[in-house]
């Protein structure tokens, strides 16, 4: 070893034996420098393609801006939201929408908490068979639309031929199609809830039901007293996660049904923004949008709250 | 060394300070995803060897054809120097400033003149009847009909229908008979359907379908020129066209809720319905036995007229544009000063685009070449198409909200759908300045 890798040595196994903080100011950068490298390119990151979008996308909320005319953007003021407001079109997509959620995350709370409570014992393959019943969720949403489309295909669809329904028509009839489109998002999103279940049921201890026995305790009442509460905390979080994703829904209803009972908010905005380039109006509405969907979280997330502090 | 890196830069220099002299021997053209841009890319490999100018057809699906086009033209984008857009566009393209002006160039090769009147007015005129305009008609296109000829010359068929409705079961003269023709092979229980029709509603399938129903009843969407609605829009005639839209759809086959050209193709190429609406761009995939089984028993029919004679066809097909902020202008108008020649326009019909030229239309060579082109023939001259506004959008939005729900959900009445839609339209042209 020659003198020149001896003493490299010797400074490499000085530093390892240095406190971190010590080490990187060996280096010479300091524990400042050290954190604005990690946290400058995220903020710039998220003040050019979200604030800054953001607020852009709220001043042109405020004007008649079409961006397929090279005409100026005139101020409005609150005319694009009054107009949206007093719109019973867009009323009936909210109210498609709000439907749409309640079928749609309803049911995957009810069948993934459901399916979760099955798994949540031992049995051979447990470990095959949970990872069989995630892989809906892993699929692309576009795949899945066209997949059920043809499941639902009133001719050929294997739907009809197993519930006995012969040509019952589900996407092409207003009453039904929502619920159609519905049931595809449950089988999609229902293992999710049913993974986030499971971790909180692993979770609760098991001496509480060992109690419970003790005290003959129906069924009924362990689930309710014991098994609930305990996973409501995470049940809320994926109610959170699925009632924020429904609402924003596109993919689904877009490609499996024209229905105009299919019709919800995000459907509408795809369609004033890029097909009509009422980008003024379009912005107004996504920003009506965003109100909703804190609006609601808020009222999640103080109930979760309430929850966790009992 | 110096010496050679001041030779390079000189020569990049020169190079750039050239301009479009030297990055014009490559041109892109914008269409759709579908054979027609196919053709178009064989068409201009010619061109390419005439020339050394290299033309690029570059493609994206249907769906996805309005939205990329217009978010290249908003951003003044110069990745496209000419586009093949839709009839409707002419507005937004040329009051948004995106299409060059080729008025002159109309006058200078006397395109009015040498192209079919009813394409110029309908792919390049904007405002109509102004004299102005902005594309060059490439590629003609309108809704006809392909039906089943085994299914109408079958014998016993023949006799039940004749028994039934007491005329010659044959190709329908008048939509009375396309109705009852309908009716009478619309036999769910052997799997076998009327008729298939548009009823896609996320753009203009429904309209083209519901608005060429209504032109051929003697109506009008709107006055074109003063944009008065009330009365036209919500006419009787309109009404009685949307109630014949409305009764055909009973007659198509199930799940027919949101169809449009490849759904209606299937209709026939599944052996589904005895007729079947669609664009004639669409019908070299019926005529070819590799894509229909039923090819050499399907025929093709022209719109028939309305109860009162009227008789027309919704307009498909589109124009070709010079984008404004594309580089390369000089060489765009020199490509298409190649693509209207006679020659140029009657090998773009031999390898299957549907020219506008009048002189090729009109050759028996062009109307014998397919089993359809003697129909498109018929039906270039009777067609008709929806408002050009920069607003066409939500006209369509408008339309589909309105009389979706009447024909596919038989929801309300006709009456009330277009008296609705015609509500809708006259606050949109209020709200842009067009109507006091």
């Amino acid at each position: 070893m020659t003198d020149v890798e001896r003493n490299r040595v010797v400074t490499t196994v000085a530093l390892e034996r240095l406190d971190p903080r010590s080490r990187a100011a060996a280096r010479g950068w300091s524990d400042l420098t050290i954190r604005n490298m990690f946290i400058i390119p995220t903020i710039v990151f998220l003040i050019v393609f979200n604030i800054f979008p953001l607020l852009y996308s709220l001043g042109y909320s405020f004007t008649d801006f079409r961006a397929s005319v090279s005409a100026p953007a005139n101020f409005v003021g609150l005319d694009n939201y009054q107009r949206l407001l007093s719109d019973p079109n867009i009323w009936r997509n909210f109210t498609v929408t709000a439907k749409y959620v309640i079928v749609s995350v309803g049911g995957q709370m009810i069948v993934g908490f459901g399916v979760a409570l099955l798994l949540n014992r031992s049995f051979p393959f447990k470990g095959f068979v949970t990872t069989l019943l995630l892989l809906p969720m892993m699929m692309s949403m576009a795949v899945v639309g066209l997949f059920w489309k043809l499941l639902y295909d009133p001719s050929w669809g294997i739907i009809n031929y197993a519930l006995g329904l012969g040509r019952f028509d589900w996407l092409s009839n207003p009453d039904m199609a929502l619920y159609a489109v519905a049931i595809t998002d449950i089988w999609m999103w229902s293992p999710f809830v049913m993974l986030l279940s499971l971790a909180g049921l692993s979770a609760v201890p098991k001496h509480l039901y060992e109690a419970a026995a003790i005290d003959r305790a129906s069924n009924w009442y362990t689930f309710t007293h014991i098994t609930l509460p305990l996973v409501s905390p995470l049940l809320l979080i994926a109610l959170i996660f699925r009632t924020m994703e429904a609402f924003k829904s596109f993919d689904l209803p877009f490609i499996m049904s024209g229905q105009p009972t299919t019709e919800v908010v995000a459907i509408r905005l795809y369609k004033m923004a890029f097909q009509e380039w009422q980008t003024g109006l379009s912005c107004a509405l996504a920003y009506i949008m965003l109100i909703v969907v804190i609006a609601i979280t808020n009222i999640y997330v103080k109930y979760l709250n309430r929850v966790k502090e009992r | 060394m110096r010496m050679k890196l001041t030779g390079m830069l000189a020569g990049i220099g020169l190079a750039l300070s050239s301009g479009t002299s030297v990055f014009a021997q490559e041109l892109t053209i914008f269409w759709a995803e579908w054979d027609p841009a196919n053709y178009l890319q064989e068409l201009v490999n010619e061109y390419t060897a005439e020339t050394g100018v290299t033309v690029r057809v570059e493609t994206t699906p249907w769906a996805d054809f309005q939205t990329k086009a217009f978010a290249e033209f908003n951003a003044h984008g110069d990745a496209y120097d000419l586009v093949v857009g839709d009839s409707q566009w002419l507005g937004a393209g040329s009051e948004g400033g995106h299409y060059v002006d080729l008025t002159e160039f109309f006058e200078e090769h006397k395109i009015a003149e040498t192209f079919v009147p009813a394409t110029v007015s309908a792919y390049a005129e904007y405002p109509k009847a102004s004299g102005k305009y902005w594309a060059v008609p490439t590629e003609g296109d309108a809704n006809g009909w392909a039906y089943r000829k085994d299914w109408f010359e079958d014998p016993e068929e023949m006799a039940a229908f004749k028994e039934k409705y007491g005329y010659d079961l044959d190709v329908p003269k008048d939509y009375k008979q396309l109705r009852d023709i309908a009716e009478f092979f619309h036999r769910p229980d052997e799997g076998r359907y009327g008729i298939a029709l548009y009823t896609d509603n996320s753009y203009d399938g429904l309209i083209m379908g519901v608005e060429q129903t209504i032109f051929t009843y003697g109506g009008e969407l709107g006055d074109y020129e003063t944009f008065q609605v009330q009365e036209v829009t919500n006419s009787p005639e309109n009404v009685e066209a949307l109630e014949m839209y409305r009764e055909l759809y009973e007659f198509t086959p199930p799940n027919w809720g949101k169809t449009f050209f490849l759904e209606n193709n299937q209709a026939i190429t599944e052996g589904l319905a005895a007729m079947s609406m669609n664009y004639f761009a669409f019908f070299p995939a019926l005529a070819n036995p590799a894509t229909n089984p039923n090819a050499d028993s399907t025929g093709y029919f022209v719109n028939p007229p309305g109860p009162t004679g009227a008789q027309h066809a919704a307009l498909g097909g589109q124009g070709l544009s010079i984008v404004s902020y594309s580089q390369n202008q000089e060489e765009a108008f020199k490509f298409l000063e190649w693509f209207i020649q006679e020659d140029v326009q009657k090998k773009w019909a031999e390898l299957g685009g549907y020219t506008c030229h009048a002189a090729v239309l009109e050759s028996e060579e062009f109307r014998n070449a397919t089993p359809f082109n003697e129909a498109f023939y018929q039906s270039m001259q009777i067609v008709k198409d929806f408002w050009a506004v920069p607003e066409y959008a939500e006209l369509l939005t408008q339309m589909n909200n309105r009389v979706y729900p009447f024909v596919v959900g038989g929801e309300g009445t006709a009456k009330d759908a277009l008296d609705g839609l015609a509500a809708d339209w006259e606050e949109t042209f209020k709200r842009y300045g067009r109507l006091k």
